[in-house]
């Protein structure tokens, strides 16, 4: 589904900085993300890709420059606030609740979509519980979908870091998010390993409709799987465009195979 | 030899048997002291569940929240505006603390945090006694500390109902937190700062509920030691009490917290009556502590703690 990006695209970042005292991690970036379209962002060691999601879903507020989703500015907001708008991600040192089952670590991903007052909640105790296994049989689909059914009662922390990954996306998903950030979703894998997770990455694209960036550094993957590639190389957007031409992009080849900066 | 086997081993038995009315009084006894130190252990499970703090100040708290309904009933305010004063007090200091200690050492080491809660407690009982006095203080909230005797048994009317109270108190915040995706926004919090805030959960509104609720706590168990016993700045020292509680339940279960506290309560006065003759008495100021000690040899996670597996 390879597409030019459209009108009005899911999320927009303009001229986004972010710096770390003297230190520009990401260096007025612009991108695009169009709805259902699979973005992978790359480049080479402390290109500034996490530094870039990080701003993306609240973690560091930007410098200069704004980003929306929606088509409504969001710059500033806190993590929560937007996850409250419906972007979800997975970090690259894996975050997961590690004394928590499987289970209930993909449940803490629907406690957005949980309704009444935070603090009367216990009151209700009948509509809490049907509320809680509504979301409950939505949880298990999303096991059955990412194929975890054996493990749902094993606590997090015990379970191989292929696993954790699979789980941390499953949490991702079960917010049932418009936009997911996946921060190097298959580091660390094996070739099988990999191999699944991007069955689940394209699969999830295609039966949720969900839009999707990530940052990765297997290039077979990135190639296979996504419709378009943005490319960074010290905090700066130096490509932007289908596989299969950043792929012969004389900038990428340079910032790949090194040559002299002048 | 056999004597002293039979001291230990046989003779508390033969005493328990002997006057079963007694033994249920002992047992009663132990019951109340042990929900007394599953309230304060409770309000250190709450916090160290939400933020991985271990809350030092939490038995200044109780002294706090004591010293704040006695200094308002003196000033003759009725009861039930004392309370609700004191509550919203206890409030406020959620809020206060939310805001001017644990928000700038966001993302700090745990011993920081832990370091702040030190200076909290120093803070706390300054504080309290600069605007109460440090006078021992009798706190009246009109139940009497009679007693009345059922087949044989005496009980203590001030005890019964402060056990009663306990008893709810517990149970409802056991359900609040276990049965609710508070519960489940709790845990996580307390496990990854980073990814709980990924999934929407607000960091403030979290500590600011669960330093509300160890508040309300503190003032339950401040208003039932206080009135035992009187408010004065011992009040404070029960929270080491708590301690081998937390060790025994596990750090981070809330039924852990009540169940540890009800065995060392239990345990300990009825070491104190049927063995403590023998060793000359005072048992019950070490057993919590050499029971604790026992456990961290033998099962460090308590009863009902996690038992975290560290990857390497």
């Amino acid at each position: 589904m390879s597409q030019p990006a459209p009108a009005r695209p899911l999320l927009e970042v303009d001229g986004v900085s972010v710096r770390f005292g003297a230190l520009v991690a990401v260096n007025r970036v612009s991108l695009a993300i169009a709805p259902g379209e699979i973005l992978a962002i790359i480049g080479p060691n402390g290109a500034g890709k996490t530094t870039l999601l990080n701003a993306i879903s609240g973690f560091y507020h930007p410098y200069e420059g704004r980003i929306a989703f929606d088509s409504t500015d969001r710059t500033m907001l806190s993590p929560p606030d937007v996850a409250a708008l419906g972007i979800a991600r997975t970090f690259q040192n894996v975050a997961l609740f590690k004394g928590m089952t499987v289970l209930d670590n993909i449940m803490t991903g629907r406690l957005l979509k949980m309704r009444g007052n935070f603090l009367l909640e216990a009151l209700y105790w009948g509509p809490a519980r049907r509320q809680e296994l509504e979301h409950r049989a939505f949880v298990e689909r999303i096991i059955d979908f990412l194929e975890i059914q054996a493990i749902r009662k094993t606590p997090a922390g015990r379970l191989p870091y292929g696993l954790q990954k699979r789980v941390e996306l499953a949490r991702a998903l079960a917010a049932e998010p418009k936009l997911l950030l996946l921060d190097e979703p298959m580091a660390g894998m094996n070739v099988e390993e990999k191999e699944d997770m991007c069955r689940f990455v394209l699969d999830t694209n295609q039966e949720f409709g969900t839009t999707i960036a990530l940052i990765e550094h297997d290039m077979g993957v990135v190639m296979d799987i996504s419709d378009r590639v943005v490319v960074l190389d010290y905090g700066r957007k130096i490509a932007d465009g289908a596989p299969e031409h950043i792929r012969k992009d004389q900038a990428v080849l340079d910032a790949y195979l090194g040559v002299a900066h002048d | 030899m056999t004597d002293l086997l039979y001291l230990v081993a046989v003779a508390p038995f033969t005493d328990m048997a002997g006057s079963p009315a007694f033994l249920v009084e002992v047992l009663l006894g132990g019951v109340f002291a042990g929900l007394m130190y599953s309230l304060v252990a409770l309000g250190f499970v709450l916090i160290f569940k939400a933020s991985g703090v271990f809350n030092f100040a939490q038995g200044v708290m109780v002294l706090f929240a004591a010293l704040t309904l006695v200094g308002l009933l003196e000033r003759g305010v009725p009861v039930v505006v004392a309370l609700a004063l004191t509550t919203a007090v206890m409030v406020a200091l959620a809020f206060a603390i939310e805001r001017l200690v644990l928000r700038p050492l966001v993302n700090q080491e745990h011993i920081i945090l832990f370091m702040a809660t030190i200076g909290l407690n120093f803070f706390l009982e300054g504080f309290g006694e600069m605007v109460w006095g440090a006078n021992v203080k009798r706190l009246d909230i009109g139940i009497p500390d009679r007693s009345f005797i059922v087949r044989g048994v005496q009980i203590n009317q001030l005890e019964l109902t402060a056990a009663l109270t306990a008893a709810v108190l517990v149970t409802v915040l056991a359900l609040f937190f276990q049965k609710t995706r508070i519960g489940r926004a709790l845990r996580a919090v307390a496990d990854d700062h980073e990814a709980a805030l990924s999934i929407g959960i607000p960091l403030k509104t979290i500590w600011v509920v669960v330093w509300s609720v160890a508040g309300v706590v503190a003032i339950v168990a401040g208003v039932m030691w206080g009135a035992k016993s009187g408010v004065q700045f011992s009040l404070s020292l029960i929270a080491l009490k708590a301690l081998p509680v937390l060790i025994l339940g596990g750090f981070e279960s809330v039924p852990g917290a009540i169940v540890g506290g009800l065995i060392i309560g239990v345990g300990e006065k009825v070491g104190e009556v049927y063995w403590g003759p023998l060793v000359g008495g005072a048992i019950e100021n070490w057993f919590a502590y050499v029971l604790a000690l026992a456990f961290l040899l033998a099962r460090p996670q308590g009863l009902f703690g996690e038992k975290i597996i560290e990857r390497v």
